[in-house]
């Protein structure tokens, strides 16, 4: 598909892929500071891990979703460089995912359910992230969340890349807005990783399956959630309404499940993913 | 006689694997002269006899370099002879992204390594204490974490937890298996909540750092070890070192993500050298047993 001076020849779908990847990056995208106050009412903010700091790329807080509490978690993008920066561009530091936990299983001691909302490029790679246990952090979260035996939905709205954005979407339902992604490594890294060459990132796009249709077809996601025609930043009213129809539809089943159904049902979720033969 | 039988197999393929070994001990020592009785150490660089070195299980006598061991030698070294009995190799890999060349990429590794993956899983005993047993093998694509690492290492917790054993696991990674996208993050997911299940039974679950652990299994059922120990000077992280070093634009300190560096950072329990540690696992295992220890 790739030629010598990686120009490649797309057909209408893969074009509509690439399309949707730009709607995802758009600069005007909504972020998690745009969402929850259409989606949720009287959110607090809740601050700090208790070990080291408060890690501004994750936020947490509690609020109400149609009159009853709620765990809110999600990362932090801005909409200018200050802010971006402010928030490390949505990349969490081990305390994030440390602060994450401890509202998470503040959840579960309280009843609460937990809605996580995805927005991360990935886990922050640096020197300090490595002294802190980025690797620990993750690994604990996805234990930990596993464990829980309350209602834990995860919305992917902007893009999730690694064990950045799963270290906080082990739930019992993953849902997707129509034109986010969901990838193991961003479209850049799977080109350079794969085939040594970072400028076949468009073919990356399509290789990777990171979209939501795809993600839905492999089993991943279990629904998506419909954007305006041009993308969420067109009408960011709209689509909080549609997330939040989303979230009624996906918690209501939940709520009707015992302790023991909701962890079950989370376990065998993430249990049954995985492409093999047995002979 | 399943488990005679099984043995015998994976002898078999210890033999077929120890060409490469050989082969990899020329080109790393590049002594190619005295290739029988002395050995050029690829760390050190010195020269070292080649009994010394086998009988140190493959670390430099001089520098205590340890060398990265295939997985049958792993478990020569670590179980009891003659009572492992191995599990789940029968699965193989589909091909979730379609992507170009992975399964023919897979079946010559299959050949050339004798492993029908990146991970040998099984159970067996180690000084007579039974327990559920994975070895990672970095000559296996890396020893990434695809659909089948994920469901050996799923299905190992699973029985040890039905017959209530204890788990040691050998990490060696470079993490997600790219080829499998998605598919190879969700393994994640899926094994470390089976290390959760197999913990909420009160059984115990160790893990051994070796070189390299890095990425999504040093963020999964690497770091879950209610014990982690590692071998000396094994690099474990999260990102790997020229990643970080792109990011940031200069080099980084020798030790960083070093066993050492961890151990002073509080994120694992112990170094323990490749000669102690047979004797160490089997003390931890023989303490964590009810009404005894
Ligand atoms: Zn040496």
């Amino acid at each position: 598909m790739a030629n010598e001076a990686n120009q490649i020849i797309l057909t209408p779908k893969e074009e509509n892929i690439i399309k949707r990847y730009e709607i995802s990056k758009h600069k005007n995208r909504p972020t998690v500071n745009d969402y929850i106050p259409k989606i949720f009412e009287d959110f607090i903010e809740l601050h700090g891990d208790r070990g080291y700091s408060d890690d501004k790329a994750i936020l947490t807080g509690l609020a109400r979703f149609n009159g009853v509490a709620v765990t809110v978690i999600g990362h932090v993008k801005g909409k200018n460089t200050n802010e971006n920066i402010e928030a490390n561009f949505g990349m969490p530091h081990p305390e994030g995912y440390r602060k994450a936990l401890r509202q998470m299983q503040q959840a579960e001691k309280f009843r609460r359910a937990v809605i996580s909302l995805i927005d991360t490029p990935g886990a922050y790679c640096g020197v300090a992230a490595e002294e802190r246990g980025q690797g620990e952090a993750i690994a604990r979260n996805l234990m930990e969340m596993s464990r829980l035996t309350v209602p834990v939905i995860a919305i992917i709205t902007g893009e999730g890349a690694s064990g950045g954005a799963l270290g906080i979407a082990q739930a019992n339902k993953v849902l997707m807005l129509e034109n986010a992604t969901y990838s193991v490594i961003s479209a850049k890294g799977f080109a350079s990783l794969l085939w040594k060459d970072p400028k076949r990132e468009k073919e990356a796009i399509i290789r990777q399956k990171m979209t939501s249709e795809d993600l839905l077809g492999l089993g991943v996601i279990d629904g998506i959630i419909p954007e305006p025609p041009e993308g969420a930043h067109k009408d960011i009213v709209l689509t909080a309404a549609a997330i939040k129809a989303a979230l009624e539809a996906n918690i209501a089943p939940l709520l009707k499940m015992s302790p023991e159904e909701i962890y079950n049902q989370r376990y065998k979720k993430f249990r049954d993913i995985g492409f093999f033969n047995e002979t | 006689m399943g488990e005679q039988k099984m043995l015998k197999d994976l002898f078999k393929k210890a033999k077929y694997i120890s060409v490469p070994i050989a082969k990899r001990a020329i080109n790393e020592m590049g002594d190619k002269d005295n290739i029988q009785d002395y050995l050029i150490c690829a760390k050190c660089e010195k020269k070292i006899s080649a009994e010394e070195y086998e009988n140190l299980l493959k670390v430099c006598p001089l520098c205590s370099h340890h060398t990265r061991l295939y997985a049958p030698e792993r478990l020569e070294y670590t179980i009891d002879g003659g009572t492992f009995e191995e599990k789940y190799n029968n699965l193989q890999t589909l091909n979730p992204l379609e992507f170009e060349g992975y399964l023919e990429k897979i079946e010559k590794l299959q050949r050339i390594t004798g492993l029908d993956e990146a991970i040998l899983t099984g159970f067996g005993k180690i000084g007579d204490e039974n327990t559920g047993i994975g070895i990672m093998d970095s000559s296996f694509l890396m020893a990434s974490m695809g659909s089948v690492v994920g469901e050996k290492l799923a299905r190992l917790f699973e029985e040890a937890t039905e017959k209530r054993l204890p788990v040691v696991i050998f990490t060696a990674s470079g993490g997600a298996r790219m080829h499998e996208g998605i598919v190879s993050l969700m393994q994640m997911a899926k094994v470390s909540a089976a290390v959760g299940r197999h913990s909420d039974a009160g059984l115990l679950y160790i893990t051994v750092l070796t070189d390299p652990t890095t990425g999504g299994v040093t963020a999964s059922f690497a770091s879950l070890g209610d014990i982690i120990l590692a071998e000396p000077g094994a690099i474990v992280g999260f990102t790997g070192r020229r990643v970080i070093e792109g990011t940031i634009g200069h080099k980084l300190p020798d030790d960083f993500q070093t066993a050492e560096f961890l151990l002073s950072h509080g994120y694992i329990d112990k170094i323990v050298p490749r000669i102690d540690m047979k004797k160490t696992l089997s003390m931890l295992l023989k303490m964590h047993m009810r009404g005894e220890g």
